[in-house]
């Protein structure tokens, strides 16, 4: 087992707003070993994007306020870091992918002008070394280099993204956030772009937090994953235990509700009902409401992570703690 | 065998640009027979959106032929296209963009209703709106909620609602779950099956999500810029896909399951421009196995074996 690279523990977020307290994230614990992806999968306000920005410390506050938790990123609490410390480990060390390649670039530089600032301010290294370390990246993304001069009006959606990615990886990070990067694409780009992001995985040994909807996008590239549902993380295990063997209700019905290309289904599966309100999370488990086994525990008393088997954890009351005790 | 309900004809959509005529919809034949669903998809740009509103006259087709159950609607006057109208709906993709903000749910859908004068009695009107509310799975209570008070779930069934006023035959859906999230997703695509199951509607359905499409659809057309590839029943383009493009296309969709074989093709470069597109088959640039023959000639749609058409040269040769 690689060493953890990253290790997220209680960590709790919530934005104080006018209607309310709004938890989006509630107490998430998982870890990344070097050169391991782990996928985020949950549906719009399930707290994905808030626990990247938590990690990256650039929750906006106000609103935003992280409440407790530890983020150790190789053995150091970012939490604890001062900003000045932050912005060093920001775009170095850990860099982050957004999910819209429309606007995460600047519209007035070109593109190579913008791989190199990111290099300028990390590494030691001129103005003429830094760019042409900038024109050897946007070559590694698969983009010809004269190209560099252009700007970003003058690139299609996929060679936007793939610029993205570039200065992303630029100062080679130990660990990639990506939010939802192939959402924007269409499904041939998405195939270059995923392809592009796995063999980086394979050459670099960059640890990977993909946050996605897409579960075919899960099963294609991550090694674990956790769900997530109103904040909360439901399920988290490595890849192929949670598809072979999705325990909880939730994963369940986001399996239910996909259409499957290999099979014929005649109907689809979907879970009931709508999420909750963010600020009127439902009491017990906050999934109960559109639960199709909940019991009457479940109204009541939040479940407990429990460890099924080894490494496949679930916060379900189906599976109570009692039974799975070593 | 069902007749055609809808039978389109050589359709040609040009927009003028500062760069030239941009072929947005070129010369694309298909029919659709009564009850059935038709699947169209393609990627961004492709022309299926500009398809689906061209053959209700959203937008006025530059050529070709809309035979809406034998009668060529793009020769209808406005009062003729009106009438014509009540049978053909669309539902539309975004349903944060498609609603009135300053109309409430009960407005909302009655307006086509009022606009046609269908109803004498103010009283039978609002009955027909919370039936119609009812039958997609909308509490009457909401009858005087606003949309922003709705999330984008019950908001397309607002569309969905609008669309089944005046008791149309046929509905144009254009990417009419691509906005909510899975399990929503699901929801609405069971609703949209149950109506046309109850109400025998045909749906051509407009999307770029080939998963969901194969869900849905009795038959499906592929589009690449601008044209149609492959027009084949929803089991045989997915078994054996005969064009190029729709091979890599389907290719591509990460299948949610472990040791999904990793054959995918990965195209080169991006769809191109367009805008004044050379002679050819507009996918040549990005085909694995062109020859020059597909650069000098466009390849027509025809039918490789019975009910399944294709519009490429090199078919036989690449099936043998």
């Amino acid at each position: 087992m690689a060493k953890d690279l990253l290790k997220v523990k209680d960590l709790s977020i919530q934005y104080n707003t006018d209607e309310g307290v709004v938890k989006a994230v509630d107490n998430m614990t998982f870890e990344i070993g070097v050169g391991e992806t782990i996928g985020i999968v949950g549906e719009t306000g399930a707290g994905k994007t808030t626990t990247a920005l938590g990690i990256m410390q650039l929750v906006p506050s106000p609103p935003g306020q992280i409440v407790q938790g530890e983020i150790f990123f190789k053995g150091e609490d970012l939490l604890k870091k001062k900003e000045e410390e932050m912005r060093k480990i920001r775009g170095n060390k850990i860099s982050m992918i957004f999910q819209d390649p429309m606007t995460s670039l600047n519209p007035v530089m070109t593109t190579e002008d913008q791989v190199a600032e990111v290099i300028l301010l990390h590494q030691e290294v001129s103005q003429k070394e830094a760019l042409e370390k900038a024109r050897d990246m946007i070559e590694t993304v698969g983009i010809p280099r004269e190209r560099g001069k252009e700007y970003p009006h003058q690139f299609s959606g996929g060679m936007r993204q793939r610029i993205v990615i570039a200065i992303a990886l630029s100062c080679n990070p130990e660990l990639l956030i990506a939010d939802e990067p192939t959402t924007a694409l269409d499904v041939t780009i998405q195939a270059q772009v995923l392809k592009l992001m796995k063999r980086l995985k394979d050459e670099f040994e960059t640890s990977m937090i993909m946050i996605t909807h897409d579960l075919g996008v899960v099963a294609n590239i991550c090694d674990k994953v956790a769900i997530m549902y109103t904040g909360y993380v439901v399920e988290y295990a490595k890849v192929r235990d949670l598809f072979e063997n999705p325990l909880h209700p939730y994963t369940q019905g986001l399996f239910g509700s996909i259409p499957n290309v290999e099979e014929d289904e005649k109907r689809l599966n979907p879970i009931k009902g709508l999420m909750p309100d963010p600020t009127e999370i439902p009491e017990g488990c906050p999934f109960n409401p559109r639960c199709p086994k909940a019991m009457d525990i479940c109204r009541k008393v939040l479940p407990d992570r429990v460890e099924v088997e080894e490494g496949h954890f679930v916060n379900c009351h189906l599976y109570p703690a009692e039974e799975y005790k070593k | 065998m069902s007749k055609n309900i809808l039978e389109v004809k050589n359709l040609k959509k040009y927009f003028k640009t500062p760069k030239g005529m941009l072929h947005a919809v070129d010369d694309v034949s298909f029919f659709i027979k009564e009850g059935e669903t038709l699947g169209l998809v393609g990627e961004s740009g492709c022309g299926k959106s500009t398809t689906g509103r061209a053959i209700l006259r959203l937008v006025e087709p530059t050529s070709g032929e809309v035979n809406f159950e034998g009668k060529n609607i793009v020769d209808f006057n406005g009062a003729q296209m009106r009438e014509a109208r009540k049978n053909m709906q669309i539902i539309f993709q975004d349903p944060y963009a498609s609603l009135n903000p300053r109309m409430n749910l009960g407005q909302i859908i009655s307006e086509p209703l009022l606009i046609n004068k269908v109803y004498k009695e103010r009283k039978k009107v609002t009955d027909r709106v919370k039936e119609l509310m009812d039958t997609v799975g909308l509490t009457p209570r909401l009858l005087n909620a606003f949309p922003h008070e709705l999330d984008g779930g019950r908001r397309q069934r607002v569309g969905v609602a609008r669309a089944l006023a005046l008791n149309p035959k046929f509905i144009v859906q254009d990417e009419p779950v691509s906005a909510l999230d899975v399990s929503i997703q699901a929801q609405i695509l069971n609703l949209m099956q149950d109506i046309q199951d109850e109400l025998g509607l045909t749906y051509l359905f407009i999307s770029h999500d080939l998963s969901v499409v194969k869900h849905v659809s009795d038959r499906i057309a592929v589009m690449y810029l601008g044209k149609v590839v492959e027009l084949s029943d929803y089991n045989a383009i997915f078994r054996n896909p005969l064009h190029p493009y729709t091979q890599a296309l389907l290719s591509a969709i990460p299948v949610p399951r472990m040791d999904a074989p990793d054959n995918m093709i990965i195209l080169e470069g991006d769809v191109p421009s367009p805008v004044n597109p050379p002679d050819g088959c507009r996918f040549y640039g990005r085909c694995r196995y062109r020859q020059d023959i597909c650069k000098a000639k466009t390849p027509e749609l025809r039918e490789y074996e019975p009910e399944r058409f294709v519009a490429c040269h090199l078919v036989e040769e690449l099936q043998r």
